[in-house]
């Protein structure tokens, strides 16, 4: 993975910037020791390090707005940074760049329960925002698997998702308005406690854009009420085709449950090692399908999904008895990744979005591509939603072993464009998929991207290096080609 | 109107546009035109007419997701759909009657580029939400994509939520997907039959506000004053000569049944309370969604305000003391409909100003040509948000040559 060469004239000034930063970001919120650099060397994606030029921590929108404003000017990158848990690479510091970690922005501002939403600062974590209004029967929906340590700025950057976003939407379907600043220091409100933007979509725009637009300093979400009740089946399957096929007639007779998520035999096995929550070792996939909602809705739709499995050949099936129960059904799916994790020095963890239908296709030729490079593959599944996570094991000491993992990776990845999906379902692009952008995209689709890019940052001081593989100067987006002449059709109708 | 300018394909489209930004002819942009009303007139451009584009090119009804070229009309679809049991969820809005243009032709990729959505928006999302991926031709006479034809992606920009409300000024779309959904088993209506003597907008919005906060899934929650009411094509509300307040739940048969007594009694402290089934609720909840209390008297201007729910009616009171004029609550309260006397100025600066007040925004929604001409329609952009729209305008059609000064004066 090849980052843009670093310029060297700033490295040079680092002791200069240093002392600038300072008179922004006074005492401890300024980091330049190296052995306390070290904590920010990477995000979740371990296997890439670096150490940033500086780590700054303001605390303020004003301090931000000023450090923009500074780097702006003098030409310094930033690295924009929540919880560091990205999956991606997108929070991977630069040598010549400034890592502004949003940490200290941790206060939750506002309830508003007549609006049914929250006010917070980014650097709050996603549980947070459920934690401080359970007590009245209220939560946050998107819940992704790591909702006790990333961020809220860090979900909108990533347009995360999580297990119960197939009926009720993503980070973006939740957002209501953000505070930005922009690159050039001037700070900016997109939307509210309103609905719908009345001109261009600026906020659908920022969810995912994953640091390279601009830093969010406020988060408003909306929050619902908690359903009256929720219940989780546990299918057994013999075959993958027989789950997949569930999945596709559950869907058919028109149920959108909370969550369904599938695992293969070596995820089942995994987990219930780890955790004990209860799995049949003895089937080679297992669904997880959770109903909620009022009470005679579930049980009316539990009994729906039980007669689907049982036609669709399904070899094992538990409806939870209780809270507890079905807490343990999704304890092994949460902790499934750690589980895996344990069976192996490293593991790689991929994100690719697949049409439902193509499930036993891809998973057939993934066990063909695990065999080539002689590793072995996991698989956890948003089942409902098609978005695949691919665990794959290996052990970085051995030589060359990471490099075919990640060989494997982008081939499992490809498979998922060539099947009709995508890159990336809910972890983002960030350094790891962006050299394989060009399986989705063309170089037009991808220039077009970076021209909106150019309205926000035209000196891609933004995390430069992430997400676009090439990086084009914006006066050159800009230009214009000239096309043919006068009107040249005359094939088609004029009136 | 200028001439029109009618290609076949998607080919045809990006011929026309290299032409147009290279001789710097502005075209007006047109799926079938029933939405020509909506932003500043395009007089005398020539028209770009994309209804030949016009046909379901996927449709995947377990993968919930469907993809047809930019000028498929909407109904098409929809009828697609219905052999499946599925509905485009956002609940495309028919403005035909109310903005005098055709009804039912509405296409996909109009109701896409105005980011329309009824009253179902404040459960299933806008139209944006449900907008998955495109392609298009930008100003710059290139054609690209962004997107996919699955629910889930995060790669790149979000383009499609850049697309949805840009009212054809970016790039002129040629194929969309859209994610699609089961349709609901069953739907009820719990009804607030108010008193004989008022028109309760606070009490409405307020009752509105318990509904949305209860954990009864509503899928539809509005409030419509007596003056209103009495024009319902729902004999019954029209017969009652009150406000109602309404509240939507939709689903399994037996959750429908239980969410409907829990809501009645949860909402009976305001006023008497009724049932509508499922005839009835289709006809109140097309009404509101199609505006239809508000095609009597075409000459009434129409606006339309988004501010926070629990704001909605304070705002619109405040706008309608001393000026005529009725309101229509969708949204929980957070969609404004007013409907007011004819005014040169539109009473622009009174409506905007209050709406400022609580943050959110107003569009002039119906109004003659020639004042649409000269009152900005949508909400003025601050200095930070207009330079930004702009420099994003720029990017996409640099020699402004799609729908130029349709949403603002330079963009
Ligand atoms: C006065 C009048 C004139 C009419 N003129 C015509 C006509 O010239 N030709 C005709 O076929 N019917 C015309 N009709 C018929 C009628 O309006 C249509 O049948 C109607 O269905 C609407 O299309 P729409 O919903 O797609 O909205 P539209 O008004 O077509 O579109 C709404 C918005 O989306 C934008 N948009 C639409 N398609 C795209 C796209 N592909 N890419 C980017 N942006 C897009 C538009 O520029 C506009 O901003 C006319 C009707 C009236 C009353
Ligand atoms: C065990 C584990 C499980 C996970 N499960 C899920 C899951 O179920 N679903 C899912 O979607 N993801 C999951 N993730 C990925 C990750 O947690 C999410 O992407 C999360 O949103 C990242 O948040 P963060 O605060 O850690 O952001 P970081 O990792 O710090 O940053 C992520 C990106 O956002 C940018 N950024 C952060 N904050 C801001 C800001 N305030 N303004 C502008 N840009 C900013 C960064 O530059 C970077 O590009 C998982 C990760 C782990 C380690």
């Amino acid at each position: 993975m090849e980052m843009p060469k670093p310029d060297q004239t700033i490295i040079d000034r680092r002791s200069q910037i240093i002392n600038d930063l300072h008179s922004i970001v006074p005492g401890e919120g300024l980091i330049a020791d190296e052995g306390e650099l070290k904590a920010f060397e990477c995000d979740g994606l371990m296997a890439y390090r670096q150490l940033p030029l500086v780590v700054v921590l303001p605390e303020t929108t004003k301090q931000v707005s000023q450090i923009m404003a500074y780097c702006y000017k003098n030409d310094v990158k930033i690295v924009p940074r929540g919880a560091g848990t990205g999956l991606s690479g997108g929070a991977l510091p630069l040598e010549d760049a400034i890592t502004l970690g949003l940490s200290k922005f941790n206060k939750i501002l506002e309830i508003d329960y007549d609006n049914r939403c929250v006010t917070t600062q980014p650097g709050v974590t996603n549980l947070a925002i459920t934690q401080c209004v359970e007590d009245r029967g209220f939560y946050y929906a998107p819940d992704p698997s790591s909702q006790i340590a990333c961020s809220i700025g860090g979900n909108v950057a990533e347009n995360s998702g999580g297990v119960h976003c197939l009926k009720y939407g993503l980070t973006t379907n939740n957002l209501l308005g953000i505070e930005m600043v922009m690159m050039n220091g001037e700070v900016i409100r997109i939307g509210g406690k309103h609905l719908d933007p009345s001109s261009y979509d600026l906020l659908g725009v920022v969810t995912g854009s994953e640091g390279l637009l601009g830093i969010i300093t406020e988060v408003t979400v909306r929050i619902l009420r908690k359903p009256e009740i929720a219940k989780a089946l546990l299918l057994g399957f013999e075959s993958c085709e027989s789950a997949g096929d569930c999945v596709a007639a559950i869907i058919g007779a028109g149920i959108i449950p909370g969550g369904m998520e599938m695992m293969d035999t070596f995820a089942i096995q995994a987990a219930e090692d780890f955790v004990n929550a209860g799995y049949p070792r003895n089937v080679a996939a297992l669904l997880i399908v959770e109903l909620d909602g009022p009470a005679p809705e579930v049980e009316h739709l539990i009994s729906k999904v039980e007669r689907i499995a049982t036609n669709n050949n399904a070899t094992y099936i538990k409806v939870s008895e209780d809270e507890e129960e079905r807490l343990k059904f999704w304890s092994g799916r949460k902790a499934a990744f750690p589980a895996v994790g344990r069976l192996s020095p490293d593991y790689l963890c991929m994100d690719g979005t697949i049409p439902r239908g193509q499930l036993a296709y891809v998973l057939r030729q993934m066990s063909i591509l695990s065999q080539k490079y002689g590793l072995r593959v996991a698989n956890v599944f948003h089942a409902g939603d098609g978005n695949l996570h691919p665990l794959i094991l290996f052990d970085a000491n051995n030589e060359g072993e990471m490099e075919a993992a990640e060989a494997l990776g982008a081939d499992i990845l490809r498979l998922c464009v060539q099947v009709g999906g995508v890159l990336t379902g809910e972890h983002g692009v960030g350094v790891e998929k962006r050299d394989l952008m060009g399986e989705m995209f063309t170089e037009e689709d991808l220039k077009q991207q970076q021209r909106l890019k150019c309205a926000f940052d035209p000196g891609h001081l933004l995390n430069p290096g992430k997400v676009y593989p090439t990086l084009h100067r914006c006066a050159e987006l800009g230009k214009m080609h000239v096309h043919k002449g006068s009107l040249p059709f005359p094939d088609i109708p004029r009136f | 109107m200028g001439e029109i300018l009618k290609p076949g394909d998607a080919d045809e489209v990006l011929d026309i546009i290299q032409w147009a930004t290279n001789s710097a002819v502005a075209l007006d942009i047109r799926g079938a035109g029933t939405k020509i009303r909506l932003g500043r007139p395009m007089s005398g451009l020539p028209v770009l007419d994309l209804s030949a584009l016009n046909a379901i090119l996927y449709y995947e009804a377990s993968e919930l997701v469907l993809s047809a070229s930019a000028a498929t009309p909407i109904n098409q679809i929809q009828q697609a759909l219905a052999e499946n049991n599925q509905v485009i969820a956002f609940e495309p809005p028919d403005f035909g009657k109310l903005m005098g243009t055709p009804s039912g032709a509405a296409t996909l990729a109009g109701i896409l580029s105005c980011n329309l959505a009824g009253p179902r928006r404040i459960q299933a999302g806008a139209a944006r939400d449900h907008f998955l991926g495109f392609n298009a031709v930008s100003g710059r006479g290139e054609t690209f994509k962004s997107g996919s034809r699955v629910v889930k992606n995060v790669t790149g920009f979000d383009l499609s939520k850049l697309m949805a409300g840009s009212y054809g000024t970016l790039a002129v779309l040629t194929e969309a997907t859209i994610k699609v959904l089961p349709a609901p088993e069953k739907v009820r209506t719990v009804l607030i039959c108010w008193a004989q003597d008022g028109s309760y907008d606070h009490g409405g919005v307020k009752a509105l506000g318990d509904a949305m906060a209860s954990p009864h899934e509503v899928s539809g929650a509005a409030h419509v004053p007596a003056a209103l009411a009495h024009l319902s094509g729902v004999q019954f509300i029209a017969e009652t000569g009150s406000a109602i307040t309404a509240v939507r739940v939709e689903g399994p048969g037996p959750s429908v049944e239980h969410r409907c007594r829990e809501l009645r009694q949860l909402l009976g402290r305001y006023g008497s309370t009724e049932e509508l089934h499922t005839t009835n609720s289709t006809i109140l909840w097309r009404e509101i969604r199609d505006l239809d209390f508000f095609t009597h008297d075409m000459n009434r201007l129409i606006w339309k305000l988004s501010v926070p729910p629990s704001e909605g009616s304070r705002v619109a009171l405040k706008i309608l003391e001393g000026n005529p004029g009725d309101a229509l609550y969708d949204w929980g309260g957070g969609l404004v409909w007013l409907a007011m006397e004819p005014r040169e100025d539109a009473l622009a600066e009174v409506v905007r100003s209050f709406v400022r007040e609580v943050g959110g925004h107003a569009t002039l929604f119906r109004a003659p040509d020639k004042m649409r001409a000269t009152v900005s329609t949508f909400h003025p952009l601050d200095g930070p948000m207009h330079s930004i729209t702009k420099r994003i305008k720029e990017g996409f059609d640099p020699n402004g040559i799609l729908n130029p000064g349709r949403m603002h004066d330079d963009i």
